[in-house]
């Protein structure tokens, strides 16, 4: 069975909040069809936080909007299951998922300018969301949005309420864009790629508020990031992919101390960080650039670019192997074929 | 006002005094001036021959203006820069285009820094054009050199920029910066627009280049791990001054302004194990249309103390050797957050 997941031993179908199996996303272009997501699986647990890291164009937006259902034309889920507890989402008609959006997983943009309208007030934007799903007069539905700026830390938050958007700063702005998400209290809360566009002191409050809301609320994130700071410091589960597959996952440990893919490695090699006693002259990098979807090669798509390439490589794509303890590497380095002398890094 | 004699170096090559930029705002029908967004408000450093020295800061701290007045790309309020000695902000037109061989520029959006309609060879050959001095045939030869010099096929000559990626694009930027043979290369965030794995590519460039050539860079950036990286001496700006200036290792290690310890503990790092002490900063960066009183960081300094901070600028005074530091109270604690 291609692509799903091996040596899982910790889901417990109890506790696994969301579940994407087989997960493919088309794309259908004059060039051909394209697929941002090929046959992605992973789960998320209850009050987890997991971390869909990538660079361009690896697929970690789409899936991202695959699982809100938000992919646009000429997009569409071709394949698969998106189980939010027990339902498959993939299934669910328009008017359904309306329902779950906001109210059952809500999601976080990275321009937080783009995604308030700019000529209505905070409050109402807040209250808005609140009206959507819960019965509740506009008095009560401006005061809850109230609550919410007040949860997620916004000073004078009731007075914040008749603010517009532009009066606001960057940070401010995707506090209320979290205000908004967790307006109708979700379970779980996507955020793509919400501190990218922040200053870095600004950033490290947000994730802080994120880590605090999680903790308080029993909230999962579903955390969409290129940065692995990031990831080391906030997620609990990491799930790495490249060319629209899941190349590697491990708990976020396991993966930066034993990265087990040499894409990851590559990546992970590749980062200047202040936290790098030893400072090395270079900077070692993976030859060669990310393919383009149309022109994927055969086998496994990192084949050309991997500094441990072997005949097997370029034949059969590699399902995931495992590595340890929830930890999976799509790589013939691993697994029944492996040779153990090769894997010395 | 903030100059200080201890922060020349020798053999330097560029050398920035109190140097100022205000943009007017107007209002009504008049077009009266009612406020100036300060920034760049009175920065001095120098920049020595063959080292780089990173800007660092966030938004609003001035530091693409730095590196645009310094070019005159932007014309400064006031203030001066020497370039080897000659008065940079003082040069008649003419003067300047023939300097302006010698400082050359990168900048962030290799996107928006190729012009679309031109093809790669034209773009690179362009500075050639405009400075002179070569034949046809000339500028092809060294064209192709170039882009060879930044790892791209010279047959690359008859592409457009559309079909390139972000990496690529920008290797054709340094390219392009390259032609004059300059000294001195103003790097405007060059690698903040690429892929992690990208920017490496980018940088190692970057590094092998300088060696090569003997470029002196000013390295632009807010990541600071790359800054750390690729800078001999990093200088922290916060709204338009200079917070702290010292040697790569001596900011990292041992800094001395609060607001240096803040934004190194905000960097997120790529190791699970390492605890930091976070440092958070409350509220928002000030607006440089109306900054604070005093040291421009006391609204959100965790050690400000008043009336002190917010009534008298700190002088940007050296600390230790080559450590400079704008703080009444340079080198203090800083209390921690609890876990």
């Amino acid at each position: 069975m291609t692509g799903a997941r091996v040596a899982d031993l910790d889901v417990d179908p109890a506790e696994a909040l969301l579940e994407v199996e087989n997960l493919r996303t088309t794309f259908f272009s004059s060039d051909g069809e394209v697929h941002a997501v090929d046959n992605v699986s992973f789960h998320v647990r209850r009050g987890e936080s997991v971390a869909l890291v990538g660079e361009s164009g690896c697929g970690k937006s789409v899936t991202a909007m695959s699982i809100m259902r938000l992919v646009s034309a000429p997009g569409k889920i071709t394949g698969g299951a998106i189980r939010f507890k027990g339902r498959d989402l993939a299934a669910l008609s328009e008017r359904q998922m309306r329902e779950v959006r906001g109210n059952d997983i809500a999601m976080v943009f990275q321009e937080p300018m783009t995604s308030l309208n700019p000529v209505f007030k905070i409050g109402a934007q807040v209250a808005e969301a609140i009206r959507i799903h819960r019965k509740v007069s506009r008095k009560e539905a401006w005061k809850q949005a109230g609550d919410m700026l007040e949860l997620v830390s916004i000073p004078d938050p009731h007075k914040r309420l008749h603010d517009y958007p532009h009066q606001l700063s960057g940070g401010m702005r995707q506090r209320v864009m979290i205000a908004i998400a967790l307006s109708c209290d979700p379970e779980l809360l996507i955020a793509d790629e919400p501190t990218t566009a922040l200053d870095v002191t600004i950033q490290a409050q947000i994730m802080e508020l994120l880590a605090s809301l999680q903790k308080r609320l029993g909230l999962a994130v579903l955390l969409i990031t290129h940065d692995l700071g990031v990831v080391a410091e906030f997620c609990e589960r990491v799930i790495v992919m490249y060319t629209g597959r899941v190349v590697e996952e491990a708990p976020v440990h396991s993966l930066f101390a034993n990265p087990a893919h040499p894409y990851t490695r590559g990546l992970l090699r590749s980062l200047p960080s202040i936290a790098n006693i030893d400072n090395p002259g270079r900077l070692a990098t993976i030859p060669g650039m990310v393919p383009q979807l149309t022109a994927l090669p055969r086998g496994c798509k990192f084949n050309p670019r991997c500094p441990d390439v072997m005949d097997i490589c370029l034949g059969l794509e590699p399902d995931l192997m495992p590595v340890g303890t929830g930890h999976n590497a799509r790589c013939y380095l691993h697994g029944d074929q492996a040779d153990p002398a090769r894997i010395e890094d | 006002m903030t100059t200080q004699a201890p922060i020349l170096n020798p053999g330097k090559l560029l050398s920035v005094r109190d140097l100022r930029k205000f943009f007017p705002v107007k209002r009504g029908v008049l077009a009266r001036v009612v406020a100036n967004v300060k920034a760049v408000d009175g920065v001095s450093f120098d920049v020595a021959r063959g080292e780089t020295l990173g800007l660092v800061g966030e938004s609003g701290s001035g530091k693409t203006t730095i590196g645009r007045c310094i070019l005159r790309l932007i014309e400064p309020t006031s203030g001066s820069v020497e370039f080897e000695g000659t008065s940079v902000l003082d040069l008649e037109p003419g003067d300047m285009r023939r300097l302006r061989r010698h400082m050359q520029i990168v900048f962030q959006d290799p996107y928006a820094s190729l012009n679309p309609r031109m093809t790669v060879g034209t773009i690179v050959a362009e500075p050639l054009i405009i400075h002179g001095g070569l034949n046809g045939a000339e500028r092809d030869e060294r064209v192709a050199q170039l882009l060879q010099k930044v790892g791209l096929s010279p047959d690359y000559r008859k592409r457009y920029p559309h079909e390139f990626s972000g990496g690529q694009r920008q290797r054709i930027g340094v390219a392009r910066a390259l032609a004059t043979n300059p000294k001195f290369l103003v790097l405007d965030e060059p690698v903040s627009a690429l892929d992690v794995s990208v920017q490496a590519q980018v940088v190692n460039l970057l590094q092998d280049l300088q060696a090569e050539l003997g470029l002196t860079y000013l390295f632009i950036a807010h990541d600071l791990s790359v800054v750390e990286h690729i800078s001999t001496r990093v200088a922290v700006l916060y709204l338009g001054k200079i917070m702290e200036l010292a040697d790569r290792r001596a900011l990292y290690d041992d800094s001395l302004h609060p607001y240096t310890k803040a934004l190194l503990s905000a960097v997120p790092v790529p190791d699970p194990t390492v605890k930091k002490t976070r440092i958070l900063l409350t509220g928002d960066i000030p607006t440089p249309l109306n900054p604070p009183t005093g040291c421009v960081f006391h609204t959100r300094c965790p050690i400000a103390q008043f009336p002190i901070c917010k009534t008298e600028v700190p002088p940007l005074v050296e600390h230790k050797p080559g450590h400079f530091a704008a703080c009444h109270f340079a080198g203090a604690p800083l209390p921690v957050a609890q876990p």
